[in-house]
């Protein structure tokens, strides 16, 4: 409590004051950011990720400057949050942009470098050398033996076939070797994986190809059945078929047309914007579930509303005795979380063994979740009781909140319940209310989790290019398009694109409602 | 008050009213008080029905000795406590306790990082100040699981550099809900923040408190109510929420609760209905809990906007 030296000099910080535990505990967490972030850039490098390794550098001198410097007060408090918030939030949206146009996913999943790699390694055919095999073991690595023209060869993954001293040869094939282990047909069958897998090369030449067995006991000639040449950045095939490098779609594309796999990611501009919009395979569907979407969230938004307002009103009468414990039951839904409630309905409304159709409805087999129509009307209802409660508080909130003098001056001018109702009662609640009902609506619009749980967008279009069904609201089209079936992120994430132009439009206008309502009070 | 809650029908109320004679009813007032009052008892009723069925149906399942679907359709037929005690020799135990470590951390390092953030704004005046909030007022109404896509890619490309906050790592699934804190948060706490007078940290100050002394020792305990909110709905928020788990768990052995639950549910055949049952029961109890507490929050309107997941 050294108060009068503080009020002459300027007020140091306890983080930066030698004598006290602050400087030490922010020396030891700096210490700790600094590790992880080096840690980080040496991985990096070693891994050859150089997006993350200059993002790494540039964060990590931001962090000790700003975590050092006298200056800069304000950035110590924001720095953590910004952080993630540009790693997290806005770095992946930048990225959902990238993707969209790019053909990113199944079979175009990497660069052209690894693509040609790739496709090198699978592709062989069977040359027309074979040979008895001895499997051997040498210093705990495996390796073929062979005998050519009379000659003991042996080689591993690594080392080419090279000629065998000491080696016991019974014919054509070697039977004993010195200071390593032959191994019998039982060992093979125990460590048949790593003998299948097993290339080695013929020569120090690629061209040469590699040996490699299927049943343990002889060795055929694999060869390479492309060849890639650099200069003209094309592969070649055995009986000369040219397949030249296409960077429009990715592939390397022969001029019959044929394609090799996998491809490579490439910009492909406005393609999968296209493909939704005009693709006639796909823009029913796409335009079926955007219609769905805005019915969906319009719908839910409309009932709970409804409900949740005729609740409110209701019960905000003081004549009704009990209205607190009816107004803690009325909310238990809402308390309930909102993915268990989805699958319990989801169980509720099976067809054949569902609680709805087996005892309410006495053995009806009513497909609630199995016909379209229903599986809407399912999913509306199942959402209209997870949200009229959110919709009820708000209400008798806005309610309370209306002054009475101005329902007694309707009375006064003679207006009946329902005219004040609709002209006093309404038009005040709406100014507090409907910035939420906009923020419901965008809530909904994204609503996942309900309509996977439920549906899980089923009942599915037979015959789609990809998994899509009755139900799904854009958002789980996302996710189906880029997680179930074929893996298209480009695609999907074109689609994601949409919804954040939707979503960003709904909040400019809830945001612009927010500013007329706060002139208005 | 409770009698008329218990039974709700205008009968019983009349009763009780008869009780006090000190009134005279008009005549005809039972009449008036049906068409007035009494019906909303039965609408109440029928209300509550509508909302504790699901819940009344989950709860008799999960005690119900036959462990199916179609065995659990009569409520409360006999009751038996074995899928609980079944359910701790599942994955369960641990999906929970991954949830509630997912959600803790979650919720408290939103608290701090908006916390710090609501500070600067709130206390500071700098360069930039004002293009952040607005700034964070665009962001904000982009959710996060928006980018769900590319969320799975930025941490399938991370794996290789950080193991740990890689995909199927709960690290780095908390990392992510932590991409969303400041977006969300920082403005409900920097109106509150506004309303604490900043005399107070001026004259902190005159005494020789350094800002770090002020933020922690004065300023976040006077805040600390909607720390206590916005913590308990960042709880509330992560522990419910899906489709982000979904894509960076990808392991059973690392499921949280909403990603285990519904692998459990919908798997048609042989769900372990029961089982499941009894998870979501005890999975529930937490939020509900929490929801009560919240209740008077959320009429308040201090969390506008903040729809549940």
């Amino acid at each position: 409590m050294n108060k009068q030296a503080s009020v002459e000099t300027p007020p140091l910080s306890h983080a930066r004051d030698l004598t006290r535990p602050g400087f030490y505990v922010k020396l030891v967490l700096m210490a700790l950011v600094n590790a992880f972030g080096l840690y980080g850039i040496f991985a990096s490098w070693a891994q050859e990720q150089w997006g993350i390794l200059g993002f790494l550098v540039v964060t990590l001198i931001i962090a000790d400057y700003v975590y050092f410097s006298k200056r800069a007060i304000p950035a110590k408090y924001l720095f953590p949050g910004l952080v993630f918030l540009a790693v997290y939030q806005l770095y992946v949206m930048g990225m959902t942009g990238w993707v969209a146009f790019t053909n990113y996913g199944d079979g175009h999943n990497d660069t052209k470098k690894a693509a040609i790699t790739q496709i090198l390694a699978t592709s062989e055919v069977e040359g027309d050398v074979s040979y008895p095999l001895t499997v051997v073991e040498r210093d705990g690595e495996l390796g073929f033996a062979v005998v050519q023209d009379g000659q003991p060869l042996f080689g591993t993954a690594d080392e080419p076939l090279a000629p065998l001293d000491g080696a016991t040869v019974d014919g054509d094939k070697v039977t004993a070797v010195d200071g390593a282990t032959v191994l019998q047909l039982n060992d093979i069958v125990q460590r048949q994986d790593a003998v299948l897998q097993l290339r080695v090369p013929m020569s120090d030449e690629p061209e040469d190809g590699s040996l490699r067995t299927r049943n343990g006991s002889t060795a055929t000639q694999s060869l390479p059945a492309l060849h890639y040449d650099e200069a003209a950045d094309t592969l070649t095939n055995t009986e000369g078929v040219v397949y030249k490098a296409d960077d429009k779609v990715g592939n390397y594309v022969a001029e019959n047309g044929d394609v090799l796999k996998p491809g490579w990611r490439v910009g492909v501009g406005l393609d999968n914007f296209k493909y939704l919009f005009t693709d006639s395979r796909v823009s029913g569907y796409f335009l079926g579930s955007l219609g769905w979407t805005f019915a969906f969230a319009i719908l839910s938004v409309l009932t709970t509303f409804a409900l949740g307002l005729v609740l409110a009103v209701i019960f905000n009468d003081p004549r009704v005795k009990g209205r607190v414990v009816y107004r803690a039951l009325f909310i238990l839904p809402y308390a309930f979380p909102g993915f268990l409630a989805a699958l319990v309905w989801k169980g509720m409304l099976n067809r054949q063994f569902g609680f709805i159709n087996q005892t309410l409805l006495g053995g009806a087999e009513i497909g609630w979740l199995t016909d379209g129509n229903l599986a809407k009307l399912s999913i509306l209802m199942v959402n209209l009781w997870l949200g009229f409660p959110y919709m009820f508080l708000i209400c008798t909130g806005a309610l309370q909140a209306i002054p009475a003098e101005l329902t007694e001056a309707g009375i006064m001018d003679g207006a009946g319940p329902i005219k004040r109702f609709f002209n006093v009662t309404l038009p005040m609640l709406m100014v507090s209310v409907a910035p939420l009902l906009i923020a419901s609506f965008a809530f909904n619009f994204n609503n996942f989790s309900l309509i996977y749980m439920l549906t899980g967008g089923g009942p599915n279009y037979p015959g789609a290019p990809f998994t899509v069904g009755e139900t799904d609201i854009l958002i789980s089209m996302v996710y189906a398009i880029s997680f179930e079936s074929q893996k298209q992120y480009g695609l999907a994430s074109a689609l994601s694109i949409l919804i954040f132009v939707v979503v960003g439009i709904i909040s400019w206008l809830g945001f612009r409602q927010t500013r007329k309502l706060e002139e208005i009070m | 008050m409770t009698t008329s809650v218990s039974t709700g029908t205008p009968k019983r109320s009349a009763g009780q009213a008869s009780l006090a004679p000190a009134h005279r009813r008009p005549k005809g007032w039972l009449w008036r008080w049906c068409k007035e009052v009494g019906w909303k008892h039965l609408f109440a009723l029928v209300f509550i029905v509508y909302c504790i069925l699901p819940l009344l149906y989950v709860l008799s399942a999960s005690v119900n000795p036959r462990g199916t679907l179609t065995g659990s359709n009569q409520l409360f037929q006999s009751v038996t406590g074995e899928h609980y005690s079944r359910l701790m020799q599942t994955g369960f135990p641990r999906w929970m306790a991954h949830s509630l470590y997912v959600s803790t951390a979650t919720a408290v390092g939103t608290v701090l990082m908006a916390a710090a953030a609501a500070y600067a704004f709130s206390r500071f005046r700098f360069k930039g100040r004002r293009g952040g909030l607005t700034f964070l007022l665009i962001i904000q109404m982009f959710p996060q699981m928006l980018a769900f896509v590319a969320i799975f890619l930025l941490l399938l490309s991370l794996k290789d550099v950080f193991p740990q906050i890689g995909l199927g790592q709960h690290l780095g699934l908390i990392a992510v809900y932590l991409g969303g804190a400041l977006g969300a948060n920082t403005f409900l706490m920097y109106g509150f923040f506004n309303t604490i007078p900043k005399e107070i940290d001026e004259a902190a100050k005159i005494d020789g408190a350094s800002h770090a002394q002020i933020f922690w020792g004065i300023i976040m305990r006077l805040v600390s109510p909607i720390l206590a909110v916005v913590g308990l709905l960042s709880f509330v928020g992560t522990y419910g929420e899906f489709i982000l788990a979904r894509v960076v768990l990808q392991h059973q052995d690392q499921y949280t609760l909403a990603v285990g639950l519904y692998v459990w549910a919908s798997d048609e055949r042989n769900a372990p209905w029961s089982l499941f049952a009894a998870g979501a029961v005890l999975a529930a109890i937490p939020v509900i809990l929490l929801f009560m507490f919240l209740q008077k929050y959320i009429v308040s309107g201090l969390t506008a906007g903040g729809v549940k997941g």
